[in-house]
């Protein structure tokens, strides 16, 4: 008999799965709704795990006889989680309330969606990493889906099943061909078996290029993105924040490490398609944008180009490189969350709207609430001294520095288009004739596009160094130094 | 004739295509997307396990294992949001999954 793994490094996981169950059983036992109770209750296990991860991970472990790390990167990409999740989750419920949709599955999906992408981040095999990539995305599904007699919320998450099944597919095709050629799944020894390999045998290239189109799946970056408009704009909007934060956090951690840590000495193998994948991904986000009128959609093809950008990084392939896709993710992160506490509060004469033109004149309605939004478009656009403007200066200059100069060109240009959209977002409340009045903030939604617009407007004199230390050490844990 | 491991490697190479072709290229029922997903799945345990037999390791094996618990549950979950959309929409064509452009 094997004796027991060492279970320290994996404490955060195995706590979000037992809280996970407990409040199931909480929210089934209580006689009354207990979406408040068991929603607060999702909250604090955050906060939980998010403290367990910070004492038990910092150095590198490796445990379950190879499947499961945790690492500086691991733990920076959980925090990120944990605090997107946190977040959404918070306006998420308050929102629910008031659309009398409040249900207690709903933090207990969203615990579930968690646990997957804690896994999914501290995977080191194929194995793990599909374990992960699936709790995480069968929870998913179901949340697309979460306003059961919506037809639009169904149709969304029909369409990510779908196609998320699809991208599951190829990524265990690809598995199974790397598996095939090299005997092993572990990245570990994968690692070790492509150092200083001079020729790469087609097998592992093919395996590679699945799991580069799987991945590209999840992290919705073109030619791959297509189920995304259509999810965003279908699934309730508190779904739509917390997947254009968490999850794209997540499957973009796992993104990072597959492509460095077990594939890293195969650069020359991947760096083209990631430079072509985020090409597309910058120029279809900044292009299509421009004609939609749905704010959700909008913010769907804003997503794709935000994961353009921060592919650039990934394409350069070096610790400074992923460091700065670490700080562009965590300053997107709150540029998001803040921007759809904005869109959650969209909601005039009782009803919900979510049209771009709908927010006409807010500056003389809401001069707050408009300032706010005003401040989140600036740094999307990439103005300084918003945060939006460090985020992608650090990315750009990695690839300047790596001789990648075409590809920060490309990035610098379709950020100008991509600029066009966020401004006329800013034009469009500040110039427009006043429309119709939306109703107050709820105390939720104002706390957290408060942190989220202090944080992104004077992002550059207080957590900037700290962030970017914080995004080195979790970069170079990558590269084993 | 032996039957080696190409052989294996073919079949399931051709029931992979065949499982992503249905979901792109059929038009008439998400029934049948449901069963190319489990085609696809399928066609990479057939891999997997002749691997596994052609290395002499256990490790494709066991991922067999986990494919298929968890193509179990992935269905499960791809028939209950199948129900709540027949139910919304009272059709399960392909055609009438649209009322988003995309």
């Amino acid at each position: 008999m094997s004796e027991l793994p060492n279970l320290i490094p994996a404490l955060p996981e195995i706590f979000l799965a037992l809280a996970g169950m407990a409040l199931l059983m909480l929210g089934v036992f209580r006689k009354r709704d207990a979406t408040r109770q068991v929603g607060h209750l999702a909250l604090a296990a955050f906060a939980a795990a998010a403290v367990l991860a910070l004492t038990f991970g910092g150095p590198r472990q490796v445990t379950f006889n190879g499947l499961f790390i945790t690492d500086a990167f691991a733990v920076f990409a959980k925090l990120m989680v944990f605090g997107a999740s946190a977040a959404t989750l918070i306006l998420a419920l308050k929102w629910m309330e008031q659309e009398n949709a409040a249900r207690f599955e709903f933090p207990v999906l969203v615990v579930f969606a968690v646990l997957g992408m804690c896994a999914m981040i501290s995977a080191n095999d194929f194995l793990s990493l599909y374990m992960g990539l699936e709790t995480q995305s069968l929870a998913l599904y179901l949340i697309a889906a979460y306003q059961r007699d919506a037809t639009r919320s169904t149709e969304a998450g029909l369409k990510y099943f779908v196609l998320g099944a699809l991208a599951s597919g190829l990524f265990l095709y690809g598995a199974s061909l790397i598996y095939g050629f090299t005997g092993t799944t572990n990245f570990d020894s994968l690692a070790q078996g492509f150092e200083g390999a001079e020729t790469v045998s087609p097998g592992v290239v093919v395996g590679l290029v699945f799991i580069i189109c799987a991945l590209a799946f999840k992290v919705s970056a073109v030619p791959f993105h297509m189920w995304t408009p259509d999810v965003y704009e279908g699934a309730p909007t508190p779904v739509t924040a917390f997947f254009s934060v968490a999850p794209k956090v997540a499957a973009l951690a796992l993104f990072l490490r597959v492509m460095s840590a077990p594939f890293g000495d195969l650069l020359a193998q991947w760096q083209q398609v990631i430079v072509a994948i985020s090409v597309a991904s910058m120029m279809l986000g900044g292009f299509a944008a421009i004609v939609q009128t749905n704010i959700k959609r909008l913010m769907a093809y804003s997503s794709i180009g935000h994961v353009g950008y921060a592919l650039v990084g990934l394409a350069v392939g070096s610790a400074e490189g992923i460091g700065g896709v670490l700080v562009y993710m965590t300053i997107y992160l709150f540029m998001n969350v803040g921007t759809f506490a904005v869109i959650l509060s969209m909601r005039a004469n009782g009803r919900l709207v979510e049209g771009i033109n709908d927010l006409s004149g807010l500056s003389k309605n809401r001069p707050v609430m408009a300032a706010a939004l005003a401040v989140m478009m600036f740094s999307m656009a990439g103005i300084p001294p918003f945060a939006g403007f460090f985020g992608k200066f650090f990315i750009f200059k990695a690839a300047v520095d790596a001789g990648l100069i075409p590809l920060a060109v490309v990035g610098v240009l379709t950020s100008v288009v991509a600029a066009f959209y966020y401004l006329r977002i800013v034009k469009i409340i500040y110039f427009d004739e006043a429309g119709d009045q939306f109703e107050p903030m709820t105390a939720q939604a104002r706390l957290v596009l408060g942190i989220a617009s202090v944080f992104v407007a004077v992002f550059f004199l207080f957590p900037l160094p700290q962030i970017v230390l914080a995004a080195d050490t979790a970069a170079k844990a990558l590269f084993g130094g | 004739m032996t039957i080696g491991l190409t052989h294996y490697l073919t079949v399931a190479a051709i029931l992979f295509t065949l499982g992503v072709f249905g979901i792109f290229l059929n038009r008439k029922n998400v029934i049948i997307i449901l069963m190319s997903i489990e085609l696809m799945l399928l066609a990479v345990n057939i891999n997997f396990v002749a691997f596994s037999a052609f290395l002499h390791d256990l490790v494709g094996q066991i991922f067999v294992m986990f494919v298929l618990t968890v193509a179990a549950a992935e269905a499960a979950i791809g028939l209950a949001i199948l129900v709540v959309f027949f139910r919304n929409r009272g059709s399960i064509e392909v055609e009438d999954i649209n009322a988003m452009k995309g």
